[in-house]
């Protein structure tokens, strides 16, 4: 048996190596990446406009691209077609209103990073940077949110206002 | 021996102490059981059945269940894949217990189920952290592991009762978007660590392998406190519809968040404001202002024996049960109404209890056989009580027409279900 003296050393031997071993024990095999590396994947864009890549469009450019290749699914002109509407929506009042890019959404780098990611929806991630911004544009000519001839790019974009931004509660960090 | 049928209720229409079939001795716990009672069976003789006289069938490799049990299924919402999201919910009027088996996990994929090889996945970490860091599936598993019971529940579960009038689905329509499953991987924090903080940090942006490329934005406070990269569900690899090969997981938050095939972790000053966060997750208040970042799923129940489909068998004895959740921690109590909300009897919870994680709550009743309204309320450690539905409503509205069950006018809905039974046994949803 133990004395109570040394039992007393071994716990506080044990102690000591446990909490250092949390730290200095780590598996630590995660292998190092370069930006480079991972370039292909870094396509998240922040709402002041990080991540926007070199390239610009205008509606006119948009107009093209998106009769080729989005109006089956969203409609001419960004109306009557199966899947959301991408133009018009009358001001938001209840659960029930329709949610548009014009009446909801707060911020336009939302628009450029969820083309870029998501459509066309059969064909994620096969639409050029140029091409994303001439749709980023198309679609914001047709809301009136932008000019018929502006051209939408990093500089540009992070600069439109959005007109329901100031249209939302945030629930965090309350309650949590 | 007590005779059950001298028991005191404790609660207005029978509803008995949860304890009683503790006290009242085996027979009437046998008298308790299941919804097939049958007071006294016509005598028979009993014989060998078929298949007691022949050896069984092969043991398969992999275990399925009894081809007796083939309607108990996920309702889908887009079976042909059509370009759309695709719901799978879970049948809770006919499983029982906390944890839900993985073929019956609720499922939403927004363009399919991706279909990874394990040994080509990657997850990066990189962004506001030191050293960017890159994992592979063999890596993280030789990390310490933990495992942990968590509910998962869309945002848009129960999204129905947001109808301004009861529509008549079964719980799994009402209520089929949230599961419960053991996960077993590694803690984010580990890896959060390992990569290197920068001081600027403050949220990441989570990222999945599939077609759309599914991102959604954390606190930094919540990926540091219980987050985990989970590789496995109930004990064996993520099914593809809930992330395979790995997923995030943010228990007690919503669905969404908890990014499926996990491929990219960005450790950034600010939310990135993706769809689903800036648009989509995003309940519409009454007066048209939203509430953006409502990530916490909160405290709630719901009854799911009896519950619609479930057609009561005459009157006698049977047992409500069903299960409560909260995102703030664990159920600390759950109470019965067979009156509509006039009269209580405190439910049994079956332990262990855990933290953000499906507690079955039960209750004996012996239901004379009268018109009778079932609710269960929920609360939890932190102290909330799961709302009535006029106290919901009275803050985030309801619809003016009926919509469609598999509809989602708005989100975040946790108030109590009613289950109305008639004389004729038969359950029905109603508002109460």
């Amino acid at each position: 048996m133990y004395t109570r003296k040394l039992r007393g050393y071994i716990v506080v031997l044990a102690l000591v190596f446990t909490s250092s071993a949390a730290f200095a024990q780590a598996p630590n095999l995660g292998k190092p990446i370069n930006p480079g590396e991972i370039a292909a994947w870094d396509i998240n864009i922040l709402p002041d406009g990080t991540g926007l890549p070199p390239g610009s469009g205008t509606p006119a450019e948009g107009a093209r691209v998106y009769a080729a290749k989005c109006s089956a699914c969203h409609g001419q002109n960004g109306k009557g077609g199966p899947n959301a509407a991408l133009a018009g929506g009358s001001p938001i009042k209840d659960m029930e209103s329709e949610k548009t890019i014009a009446n909801f959404w707060p911020f336009a780098t939302t628009v450029f990073d969820y083309i870029r990611r998501a459509m066309p929806w059969r064909q994620p991630r096969s639409l050029t940077n140029d091409e994303v911004y001439a749709l980023t544009a198309y679609i914001f000519s047709l809301n009136k949110i932008i000019g018929e001839n502006d051209a939408m790019n990093a500089q540009t974009l992070p600069k439109v206002q959005m007109p329901n931004r100031g249209g939302f509660i945030i629930r965090f960090p309350d309650r949590l | 021996m007590r005779d059950w049928k001298n028991l005191e209720p404790v609660a207005g229409n029978g509803l008995l102490h949860r304890r009683a079939f503790l006290r009242g001795g085996t027979a009437l716990a046998a008298a308790m059981t299941g919804y097939t009672l049958v007071q006294s069976a016509s005598a028979q003789q009993l014989t060998d059945d078929p298949w007691s006289l022949v050896p069984g069938v092969a043991v398969p490799d992999y275990g399925a269940r009894s081809r007796f049990e083939k309607n108990v299924v996920r309702t889908l919402s887009n079976p042909n894949a059509e370009p759309r999201t695709q719901h799978a919910r879970t049948p809770h009027h006919l499983i029982n217990g906390t944890f839900t088996p993985n073929g019956l996990h609720f499922v939403i994929s927004h363009a399919g189920d991706p279909d990874i090889d394990p040994d080509k996945h990657r997850l990066v970490i990189h962004g506001l952290v030191k050293q960017p860091l890159v994992f592979t599936l063999d890596t993280l598993g030789r990390y310490p592991m933990v495992s942990r019971m968590t509910f998962l529940e869309c945002g848009g579960n129960s999204a129905p009762l947001f109808s301004k009038e009861p529509i008549q689905a079964s719980v799994q329509a009402l209520h089929g978007l949230v599961s419960c499953a053991e996960w077993t991987g590694v803690s984010l924090s580990t890896l959060l660590e390992e990569a290197g903080l920068d001081k600027r940090a403050k949220w990441l942006v989570a990222e999945g392998a599939d077609a759309p490329h599914l991102s959604r934005s954390v606190p930094l406070t919540k990926a540091l406190d219980d987050a985990m990269i989970a590789l496995y569900q109930n004990g064996e690899r993520l099914m593809p519809g809930n992330g395979y090969p790995m997923r995030l997981l943010l228990p007690g938050w919503e669905g969404n968040m908890n990014i499926k095939w996990l491929r990219r972790i960005q450790l950034t000053e600010m939310p990135g404001m993706s769809f689903y966060e800036a648009r989509t997750y995003a309940p519409i208040l009454p007066g048209g202002k939203a509430y953006q970042f409502y990530f916490l799923q909160e405290v709630k129940s719901f009854i799911t024996h009896p519950s619609p489909g479930l057609a009561m068998k005459g009157p006698g004895f049977y047992e409500i049960s069903g299960v409560a959740y909260s995102g703030n921690g664990r159920i600390s109590k759950v109470m019965v109404s067979a009156d509509g909300g006039k009269s209580w009897a405190q439910a049994a919870l079956q332990e262990p209890v855990q933290s953000k994680a499906f507690t079955r709550f039960r209750v004996p009743w012996r239901w004379d056989g009268g018109a009778v309204v079932l609710q269960s309320r929920a609360w939890d450690e932190a102290g909330f009580a799961q709302p009535t539905r006029s106290e919901l409503v009275a803050v985030r509205g309801e619809t003016t027409r009926i919509p469609p069950v598999t509809g989602f006018p708005s989100q975040h809905y946790n108030a109590i279900t009613s289950w109305a039974i008639d004389r004729n046994g038969e359950v029905k949803h109603v508002y109460a």
